[in-house]
């Protein structure tokens, strides 16, 4: 089986991207992967689109892009999975490598949910639970199953609004300094306490914004990387796990259960130890779809005991130069999240992160070579997490 | 009111306006072109609408609504293992067995968490602002639902029942919780 590495990356401003389509959108991140990677169309092999879909016209997204982006006729497919989809993307590249199958593919992820009117992406957002039994009658929105998690954290551990406030002024913080993000705007925990409530306990400055932007990977066998690149980025592994549709069906709404059993299948194919796990990396991108998910991630990757993720943006531990630097390039909060891009975006970050070409004031120090992207799709219904180093795995 | 009435209203309100200003868009400029405000990007306004309204099959568990008719609640249960369910449904996919039976729901339970959805979805415009929670029953089952209370009486861990209650403006039977 040989290694995958991580050879091209390609990441759009992401934003309100009302001056491109769908398939022009994707191609400026394609095309900066296929130089990056200095590769032609010709070189790849296969690609994988990760698009959510409904938002934009283009029912085919995989096609359309393909044909505009020269990749036809390569073999392709949509992959779907929610919020994570971008991750499920790469696992269909990294798997065809890892077999043989393939050498060289490209990773496409794409969302443009602004062609869509606002309530009605908040009402497609919604209809993202179960349908017939939490949507049809009850109409949940996103942010609202979201704050189930709040409100429940809230009575069991004592967490108050400035806790989650914290993680946004972080990630704003950081953004702030990302071209790429939607806001690069600071914001102070009083513009946070003033916003606006969008699903109690959770208010605007809480929740990422609706994005349009595309990100791609160039990923190669072991044999090829080697005679493009002198710096690879190799993907160690990834774990995924899936949760209940139906979020009443889950125990405690403290935790997401499915980001902890990825977790546990990553770690343990990376030969990390889980009660140590943030000695491992250097950086992290976690899903912060909201403030309270990144949150459950801190202890759902075993950075904070359990009952303790709400202290750390607080007190400076996920800060660069903290215990862990998380979502240093702005996060899903400030950065945006066009669904699904994000997981190859938080790929392309993390890479980037690790050959020290992050963007000024959101470069972590590189001591051991290893990242983490941990991407939630849903509101727990799918986990991908993601290892990635500058060293060649040894297994 | 009856979902025609609600449904016109809403079509007055949303879907109307978006036509009339294709229309004028196309009567103006030739095609369907508007110029986003903040970046005088043009943008195509789609002519063709797409309204969906799903046909979901329910008669595995035709009896839940039944029961839910005569103002009950029931979840299922496996004869075999013992497993309730709620939603119901009518296979036990663990011990693959099919046909199962039915239970009365206690409707005791606890508060587990709540939110209030201020920010609603396109369909749910005609509604106040609505309290979803999620209750632990006595039954060890999950249900979730509006809980229909004043969000200044709501807490995590209070007490609460499960009832058969009638959704307005439009008519239909379904269940909320409430304070007891």
């Amino acid at each position: 089986m040989s290694n995958v590495a991580i050879v091209g990356t390609g990441h759009t401003k992401f934003g309100v991207r009302t001056d491109v389509n769908l398939q022009e959108l994707a191609w400026e991140a394609v095309k900066q992967a296929l130089e990056e990677a200095n590769l032609e169309q010709k070189d790849i092999e296969m690609f994988v689109v990760g698009n959510a879909g409904g938002w934009s016209s283009e029912p085919l997204s995989a096609i359309a892009i393909g044909e505009y982006c020269n990749l036809a006729p390569k073999g392709t497919m949509r992959v779907e999975a929610a919020c994570a989809t971008g991750s499920a993307a790469i696992r269909i590249a990294y798997q065809a490598i890892k077999s043989g199958e393939a050498k060289v593919a490209l990773v496409i992820g794409v969302e443009q949910m602004n062609q869509s009117p606002h309530p009605v992406a908040v009402e497609m957002m919604g209809r993202a639970g179960n349908y017939f039994w939490e949507f049809e009658n009850f109409g949940l929105t996103f942010p609202g199953y979201y704050a189930l998690y709040a409100t429940r954290r809230m009575a069991k551990y004592g967490m108050k609004e400035e806790d989650l406030g914290s993680v946004a002024v972080k990630n704003h913080y950081y953004g702030s300094y990302n071209p790429y993000a939607t806001f690069q705007k600071q914001i102070k925990m009083e513009d946070y306490s003033k916003s606006r409530v969008v699903a109690y306990p959770l208010k605007l400055y809480d929740a990422c914004p609706i994005t349009d932007g595309a990100a791609a990977l160039i990923l190669a066998s072991e044999e090829v990387a080697r005679k493009i690149t002198d710096s690879p980025v190799w993907i160690v592994s990834q774990g995924f796990a899936s949760g209940t549709i139906n979020l009443s069906k889950r125990e405690e709404f403290l935790t997401i259960d499915a980001s902890r059993v990825a977790t546990e299948e990553a770690y343990r194919r990376a030969k990390i130890d889980f009660n140590d796990a943030w000695r491992y990396f250097d950086v992290a991108d976690v899903h912060d779809c909201f403030t309270i998910a990144e949150i459950m991630a801190y202890e759902d990757l075993g950075f904070a005991k359990r009952g303790e993720g709400h202290l750390m943006a607080g007190n400076g531990e996920t800060y660069i130069g903290g215990k862990i630097p998380v979502n240093v390039d702005g996060g899903l909060k400030a950065k945006g999240h066009p669904i699904g891009a994000t997981g190859v975006s938080m790929a392309v970050s993390i890479t980037r992160q690790l050959l020290y070409r992050a963007h000024k004031g959101t470069q972590a120090d590189i001591r051991n070579g290893m990242g983490i992207t941990h991407n939630v799709g849903g509101t727990g219904h799918y986990a991908y997490i993601t290892i990635y180093s500058t060293r060649k795995p040894s297994a | 009111m009856g979902t025609v009435e609600i449904k016109e209203k809403q079509f007055n309100e949303i879907d109307k306006r978006m036509l009339e200003q294709i229309d004028q868009l196309i009567k103006t400029s030739g095609m369907p072109i508007i110029r986003e405000p903040k970046t005088n990007n043009p943008l195509w306004v789609d002519v063709r609408d797409l309204t969906q309204r799903y046909v979901i099959p329910i008669g595995k568990i035709y009896k839940f609504f039944e029961y839910l008719n005569q103002g009950k609640l029931i979840g299922t249960k496996c004869p075999k293992c013992g497993t309730i369910y709620f939603p119901p449904q009518d296979d036990c996919t663990s011990c693959r067995l099919s046909g199962l039976t039915t239970v009365e729901l206690s409707g005791e339970g606890e508060l587990l968490t709540y939110t209030i959805i201020t920010v609603k979805p396109l369909s749910f415009m005609h509604y106040q602002d609505y309290i979803v929670g999620i209750a632990r029953l006595k039954e060890g089952i999950n249900v979730l639902a509006w809980v229909n209370e004043n969000p200044k009486n709501i807490q995590v861990g209070m007490k609460v029942k499960l009832s058969v209650a009638k959704r307005e403006p439009e008519g239909y039977i379904t269940y909320e919780l409430r304070r007891t």
